[in-house]
């Protein structure tokens, strides 16, 4: 008898970690995805925001004909793009192209001094800045993900349901992987 | 951040459990100094009913109160696109899933503050001073303060121990306001009937109300400072750029303007104390707030990471102190991360009649204020109650048709 309520007690006690654990795995790939959603969300913002840009200071900048159209290429590379990896790549030149083209900004006073210009400026560093956010926090959910995969109990039902582990979000771009130096400016 | 936002929790439960103790042995000996049969009883129900009501108040309508005394206005993002930007990154950084509401403050001095209970339910306000005076790098540091304020849960354990302090410093006060004036006589009358018993009760009860309050003050300072170290040390963990955070601050401790709407309640709420222009500088054990240098201090000396670990071994060095502001648990996860480039648009360099002026507009834009640009370069400012179709140029007599 006592035998008996103590295997009962034993085997609820299993099926009770079992039902967390495999919930908590579920919420945790489930918050993995809505990260990666996110990064979605913003890229395709950018690529909305790129067209206007290019309205908007193709008259001021006649002698940029090479960085602007270096720019239309990498966006539309960019949304053509499917998988993961191709994605990452095409993203990154378009990193690298806005990049320069921020740079060459600098020589057009009045271009710097148009409303317009400026407040569409405002928004892609804001993108920018989202899609850089966005990545840290999906590739944060990852690491997390992973280690509750990978760490004693939850690896047990982990492999048990197959939950496999997700791919960080690399960065391609060389020069974004270089230590940033620190300016104070 | 899961380790961070459970440690953060079990803190605040130890702290709640022990002022929640304070708070019944101050209601039990109080009451037991009034009435000695079952008086006692009585006191700690008033004391937790007391506390129960103001609780519930602030846990609906708080955020409600707290931003219609600060005078802040909701805004939407055409307003100020870049604000609205920055608390959409931030939020983004912090993974919080829901967005902050945003709100302007119509005052010059620059301060911020994060409030609301319910994780979907939360709002940050800045003033319109800050607006004019921070670039984009540094009003990002501050707002990724005050989302670290949200994502942390700091502002439910704000408000349930700031009620706790509340009713122990009014409990006591009263008391010790009533023997003063009313409780003579009925002290007397008593004594007759009850003899040494009461006044044995009464000494501790005096005894008890005047240390419970700074006991409870303590608690309530020590933790309310410890927290504010920890949203600083999350803020350059969102920003990865602790320079944006240290500058906002030294900025913001170098106005001179102060903050008319503060008060002593809602002075904790802020990123750094907005009632400091006194001239005497405040005891370090009774401020809510660590002195600001020395968190200015902490940030310049984050050496090449933006993780948890870089900002406790900052603090340690400046402060001489091994306190663990990170808990240990987040310390061991925490992996070295890079430092980021300033990317935010250059420092504006305005003067401070410019500044002045794009405060003004700000919070005319805010009072629903609509602007002509004349071609004789005034902006004409035209207000919300103006009826007519027409307006002349105040400089060059120009007439301007209105919508």
């Amino acid at each position: 008898m006592v035998t008996a309520i103590v295997l009962i007690v034993i085997v609820a006690f299993i099926v009770l970690f079992f039902i967390s654990s495999y919930n908590s795995l579920v919420k945790f790939r489930n918050q993995v995805k809505n990260a990666w959603a996110q990064i979605d969300v913003q890229l395709k913002r950018r690529h909305d925001l790129i067209p206007n840009l290019i309205e908007t200071v193709k008259g001021y900048m006649t002698h940029e004909r090479d960085t602007l159209e270096n720019i239309t290429k990498a966006r539309s590379q960019a949304v053509a793009a499917e998988s993961v990896g191709e994605k990452a790549k095409a993203e990154g030149e378009l990193t690298s192209a806005l990049g320069k083209f921020n740079l060459v900004v600098e020589n057009y006073p009045d271009l710097k001094a148009n409303q317009n210009f400026l407040s569409l400026q405002e928004e892609l560093t804001s993108t920018e800045n989202k899609i850089s956010f966005s990545r840290q926090n999906y590739n944060d959910q990852v690491l997390f993900f992973n280690n509750k995969i990978q760490m004693f109990p939850s690896n047990i039902v982990a492999g048990m349901f197959k939950f496999n582990e997700e791919e960080f979000f690399e960065i391609e771009d060389q020069k974004e992987k270089e230590v940033p130096k620190v300016s104070f400016s | 951040m899961w380790e961070l936002i459970q440690a953060n929790k079990r803190k605040s439960i130890i702290l709640i459990i022990s002022m929640g103790i304070l708070l019944v042995l101050l209601g039990y000996i109080i009451g037991s100094a009034y009435i000695p049969d079952g008086g006692g009883l009585a006191g700690v129900f008033i004391a937790l009913m007391l506390w129960g009501v103001l609780y519930l108040i602030s846990y609906t309508r708080g955020s409600k109160i707290l931003l219609a005394v600060s005078g802040a206005k909701e805004i939407t993002k055409d307003i100020h696109p870049q604000l609205y930007n920055i608390v959409e990154e931030m939020k983004i950084a912090s993974g919080h899933p829901f967005m902050p509401k945003v709100y302007i403050i119509d005052s010059a001095a620059p301060n911020a503050f994060a409030t609301g209970i319910k994780p979907d339910n939360t709002a940050i306000a800045v003033t319109a001073g800050l607006l004019g005076r921070l670039n984009r790098d540094e009003l990002q540091g501050v707002i990724a303060h005050e989302m670290a304020h949200i994502v942390n849960r700091d502002i439910l354990f704000m408000t349930v121990s700031g009620i706790m302090l509340g009713v122990i410093v009014l409990i006591s006060e009263v008391f010790i306001y009533s023997l003063w004036f009313g409780g003579g006589g009925r002290y007397s009358k008593s004594s007759k009937d009850s003899g040494q018993g009461q006044i044995i009760f009464i000494v501790i009860a005096i005894a008890f109300a005047i240390l419970a309050p700074i006991a409870a003050r303590l608690l309530y300072f020590a933790i309310s400072r410890k927290r504010e170290y920890l949203a600083d040390a999350s803020a350059v963990r969102f920003t990865r750029y602790p320079e944006g955070l240290a500058s906002a601050l030294e900025k913001i401790s170098r106005s001179t303007e102060e903050l008319k709407k503060a008060n002593k309640v809602t002075a904790p709420m802020y990123i750094a104390n907005p009632l400091k222009k006194k001239g005497k500088k405040l005891n370090d054990l009774t401020s809510t707030h660590p002195p600001i240098s020395e968190r200015i201090k902490i940030l310049r000396g984050i050496a090449k990471s933006a993780d948890f670990n870089a900002y406790q071994t900052a603090f340690n060095k400046v402060t001489g102190k091994e306190t663990n502001i990170i808990p240990p648990a987040e310390l061991k996860d925490s992996t070295p991360i890079n430092i980021r480039d300033a990317i935010g648009l250059p420092a504006l360099g305005l003067t401070k009649k410019q500044t002045q002026r794009n405060v003004g507009n700000l919070i005319m834009k805010l009072n629903d204020y609509s602007f002509i640009n004349c071609e004789c370069g005034v902006k004409i400012k035209i207000p919300p109650n103006y009826k007519k179709k027409i307006v002349f140029c105040p400089r060059c007599r120009r007439r301007h048709k209105l919508k």
